[in-house]
């Protein structure tokens, strides 16, 4: 496979400037003549599909939710990052590339980072002018907050909800074409296969999640932007349905999979309470801007909290990285976390958590100043756990909360497969090894309102497409392939439930692909998920039928994607002899336990083409040029 | 503790439904009210009987998919709080808990508790927005916003479009839902362009959806998840009365030869 990820050459500072003025551009009267699926209503494919409709394409958009405004981008709490300097604090587009390629771990992009930066500053101006009603400050200017991995204030919210805001901006914006009839919005559907044609992404297959009906859909270009496969963990702070279908059928007709190993683990999050549970909540992590973390200086002090003097903490973070505290990002705080609880230092029943702590920060600032910056957080805390946590430290402990991995895009964010674009979280594009905080939301908006509408008419422009429509052979094909395995599935009628081979699954992936990884680990998670996975065939219960709603068969095919995604992540990980962000080989270390990436032999984006049914996946190298940020080791002390 | 459950059972949308009694044993106080269901659904797998179909998506009541009844309350008993974040530590054992979907003719029920929301989202294509065009907008901080209208537009923003509003209103009204729409973008500077044509054209989605019409009950303030205020309400009739003198004083002006 020929990776070939287009990245201009030139400086950087003006190749988007300059990779835009070269790309072809979609005669404005043509442009109703091209019809565009956009598989997901997130931010960004709510951002892609509204103002890709607004330049005139005929639009198709899908979820799978009831309606577009749920797509999980609603439940992101803490914020976004632009470099807009608004605090006067040195922030600027380098730094805010600088802090992003070295969060990453030096495994992401140079040029793909850069755009990014360069495009956050659009993207507060785009979402204020929609009317997103972010913070503001008495003087009525925008208000700032500060995130992991960032020396600067950057980062722009709307209390604890800003997903949820700047995705109802984006909802807004789609709902707009709607009724302009532009787009059309196709609810409660799901994509279930993608159709080539001549080598070329040309339709999609779908099925009505109410009648069970499976459905044909054509058209010039399809944009996936149907979000991260945490889920494959099953814990997660992920919205229940959130799931790897649409990317990983689309891997299998040729879509190239990167990183697939690369999943970030969020230190702050509600810990598991029982055997029932079914998703993790995250706490956002601006709470560390003014919660102090730490666990008892000796192991087995089960003490209440209050009863610990302070001679008898031990704030870790801050000992350990004096400089950035508690602000250290995600994947050391994860770690951290980890350390003193194997070391028997964990609070709470299980003894699998640590205390972030407010009582500080309450004396200094007040009380109602905690609770305008936080309040919602904290009722929620208090909602799923019983406990106040202005007068009790909560309880946190580190869960599965983004995928840096994704579908390999080049710089115009098309996939190895012709007129197949990704965007948002399903792609790999940005993050490296490891996504700092605020900068999901921001990627999200920048591929959709700002990068696809541009590198689309370009691919429009640039290729003879022959017109296509659903009586074309291929829909034929794939549909039946479709229907095969629904009927395979609904026939099996074993003796387990889909959400127990789902729990096995996520427990394998944790335990051996989560925060500490090793071959041996690893080695023996592929065998047992191919086990898994061969009993799943066998032995699995979906009841009901494929002809109405049925939320079993839903969950089914995507716990039978989980089970085939799973093993591809454990191979990554098995491949890459190294560690660097979220993805920690414990082999690799330094004495201290800091991550040691190996930039000699895995400078790379690890991409894996799919071998077939039986067979191995085949693994193609992008190799990775720094030329303005210099790789070192990542320091936060 | 162990509750038993007795749950609206309906095939799809033209099929008839009932009541079916079922026994949810061992509940542990610290389960979400949808965890409890979905080990209810487990056993009734094992059982080879159909599991109950109810809606949910982020389990941390901000996505807007959950929400039925309990015992005759949206969401059920706790206030301000989605059915996916009530936990079971607020019921008691041996309780018994009636579980019926949203009832309202604008929301056909199309299996079990999940019903169709779809006219939610009509309303806000009827002018729920600020027209922007994507790339034109001017600095963020050109345009400032006083801290309290931000915090105003804000507290109505906060609108997840459960549907719970319409659900316990005796006239199935969607004027909380509307309203709060109208007031987060109508407080906003940037909102101001389209204030009274907004108001006009959503109130008018509204009787053309099957929703009844607001008598200022007040019943969807209590059960609102999110607990947005009646005034939007009313900031929703002055917005729309305004814009309807408005147009009939610019049809007089504008009129004529
Ligand atoms: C709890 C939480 C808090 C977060 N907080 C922050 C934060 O503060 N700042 C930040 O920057 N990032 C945050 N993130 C990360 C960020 O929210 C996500 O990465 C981002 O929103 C993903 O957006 P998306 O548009 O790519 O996908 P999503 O929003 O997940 O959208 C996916 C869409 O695809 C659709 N879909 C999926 N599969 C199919 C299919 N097969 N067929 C049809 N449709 C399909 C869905 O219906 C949905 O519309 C947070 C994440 C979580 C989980
Ligand atoms: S106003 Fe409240 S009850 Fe009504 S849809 Fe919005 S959040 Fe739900
Ligand atoms: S499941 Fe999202 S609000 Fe309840």
């Amino acid at each position: 496979m020929k990776l070939d990820s287009r990245i201009p050459s030139g400086p950087i500072e003006q190749a988007w400037d300059q990779a835009r003025f070269d790309m072809k551009l979609v005669n404005p009267a043509n442009k109703r003549k091209f019809n565009v699926i956009v598989v997901g209503s997130g931010l960004a494919g709510g951002s892609a599909a509204a103002s890709l409709g607004e330049l005139g394409y005929n639009v198709k958009c899908f979820c799978f939710q009831d309606s577009p405004r749920r797509a999980h981008s609603i439940a992101a709490q803490g914020g976004i990052n632009a470099a807009k300097n608004y605090q006067n604090d040195g922030d600027s587009i380098y730094r805010l590339f600088y802090d992003t390629v070295k969060g990453g771990d030096f495994r992401a992009r140079e040029y793909n980072v850069y755009r990014l930066a360069q495009n956050s500053v659009n993207i507060i101006d785009q979402c204020v002018a929609q009317g997103v009603p972010f913070a503001r400050e008495y003087g009525g200017a925008l208000a700032n907050r500060s995130f992991g991995g960032a020396q600067v204030s950057r980062t722009f919210y709307a209390r604890g909800q800003t997903g949820q805001q700047l995705l109802l901006g984006a909802y807004q914006a789609l709902e707009a074409q709607v009724d302009a009839g532009s787009v059309k919005m196709y609810t409660r559907t799901e994509m279930l296969d993608l159709v080539i044609i001549n080598g070329k992404a040309r339709g999609i297959i779908t099925r009505n999640l109410v009648t069970g009906q499976i459905e044909s859909h054509a058209a010039d270009a399809v944009i996936l932007a149907t979000g991260g496969y945490g889920n494959v963990f099953y814990l997660s702070t992920n919205a229940k349905g959130s799931n790897c279908t649409a990317i990983w059928r689309a891997h299998k007709r040729g879509a190239a999979f990167a990183n697939p190993c690369f999943t970030q683990i969020h230190p702050t999050c509600i810990p598991v309470s029982g055997d029932y549970q079914s998703k993790l909540t995250l706490m956002s992590e601006s709470l560390r801007n003014d919660g102090r973390i730490w666990v008892p200086l000796k192991g087995g002090d089960k003490r209440s909290p209050s009863q610990i003097p302070e001679n008898e903490r031990d704030y870790y973070l801050e000992r350990r990285y004096p400089s950035f505290g508690n602000l250290v990002p995600r994947d050391v705080a994860s770690r951290a976390a980890k350390a003193v609880c194997d070391e028997g230092r964990g609070v709470g029943e299980t003894g699998l958590g640590v205390y972030l702590d407010f009582a500080d920060s309450i004396k200094r600032l007040g009380k109602n100043a905690i609770e305008e910056r936080y309040g919602n957080l904290f009722e929620m805390y208090n909602r799923i756990t019983g406990e106040d946590p202005y007068t009790q430290p909560m309880r946190i402990y580190p869960a599965i909360h983004y995928t840096m991995g994704g579908l390999w895009v080049d710089y115009q964010l098309m996939s190895t497969i012709p007129g197949m674009f990704v965007l948002g979280e399903a792609n790999f594009s940005d993050h490296g090894a490891n996504r700092l905080g605020a900068s999901a939301l921001m990627q999200g908006l920048s591929d959709g309102y700002f990068v696809i509408p541009y590198t689309l008419g370009n691919y429009l422009a640039s290729n003879k497409l022959e017109k296509v429509d659903t009586s074309a052979p291929e829909f034929a094909a794939t549909t039946k392939e479709v229907n095969d395995t629904i009927a395979r599935m609904l026939s099996i009628k074993g003796k387990r439930t889909v959400s127990s081979y789902h729990r096995e699954l996520g427990k394998i992936m944790w335990d051996n692909c989560g925060m500490g990884r090793n071959a041996e680990g690893l080695t023996k998670a592929i065998q047992q998920i191919q086990a898994l996975r061969q009993e799943y065939w066998q032995n699995v219960n979906v009841p009901g039928s494929g002809a109405d709603l049925n939320q079993q068969l839903e969950n089914a095919g995507r716990v039978a994607d989980f089970l085939e995604l799973g093993e591809l992540m454990c191979r990554d990980a098995l491949a890459r002899n190294e560690s660097c962000g979220g993805h920690f080989r414990e082999e690799y270390q330094t004495e201290e336990g800091e991550a040691m990436r190996d930039d000699e032999n895995f400078q790379y984006a690890a991409a894996w083409e799919y071998g077939g049914e039986n067979a191995e996946p085949i693994l193609n190298k992008e190799p990775l040029e720094f030329k303005y940020v210099h790789p070192a080791q990542r320091s936060y002390k | 503790m162990n509750l038993t459950l007795h749950v609206w059972r309906q095939a799809n949308a033209a099929a008839p439904g009932r009541m079916e009694r079922y026994d949810a044993r061992n509940v542990s106080e610290d389960m979400s009210f949808l965890e409890m269901l979905d080990v209810v659904n487990e056993q009734l797998i094992a059982e080879s009987k159909e599991p109950i179909a109810f809606e949910h998506d982020c389990r941390e009541g901000i996505c807007g998919s959950c929400g039925f009844m309990v015992n005759g309350v949206a969401h059920g008993p706790q206030r301000g709080t989605t059915v996916c974040q009530l936990h079971m530590r607020h019921f008691k054992d041996g309780e018994e808990l009636y579980l019926e979907p949203w009832r309202a003719t604008a929301f056909p029920v199309l299996k079990d508790l999940v019903v169709d929301r779809g006219a939610l989202d009509r309303i806000i294509a009827a002018g729920g927005y600020v027209s922007v065009r994507t790339g034109s907008a001017p600095d963020g901080n050109a345009i400032s916003v006083p801290k309290e209208a931000a915090d105003i537009s804000m507290d109505a923003a906060a609108c997840i479009g459960c549907g719970a509003c319409v659900a316990a209103c005796p006239n199935a009204a969607a004027a909380l839902f509307t309203g709060a729409k109208i007031s987060h973008l109508g407080t906003l500077p940037q909102g101001q362009a389209e204030r009274s044509r907004r108001a006009l054209r959503m109130v008018e989605q509204l009787s053309l959806e099957d929703f009844g019409a607001c008598t200022n009950i007040g019943e969807c303030e209590a059960a609102c998840p999110k607990q947005i205020p009646i005034e939007m309400i009313a900031r929703m009739n002055h917005d729309h009365l305004k814009a309807a003198w408005q147009t009939r004083g610019a049809r007089k002006s504008g009129g004529g030869e």
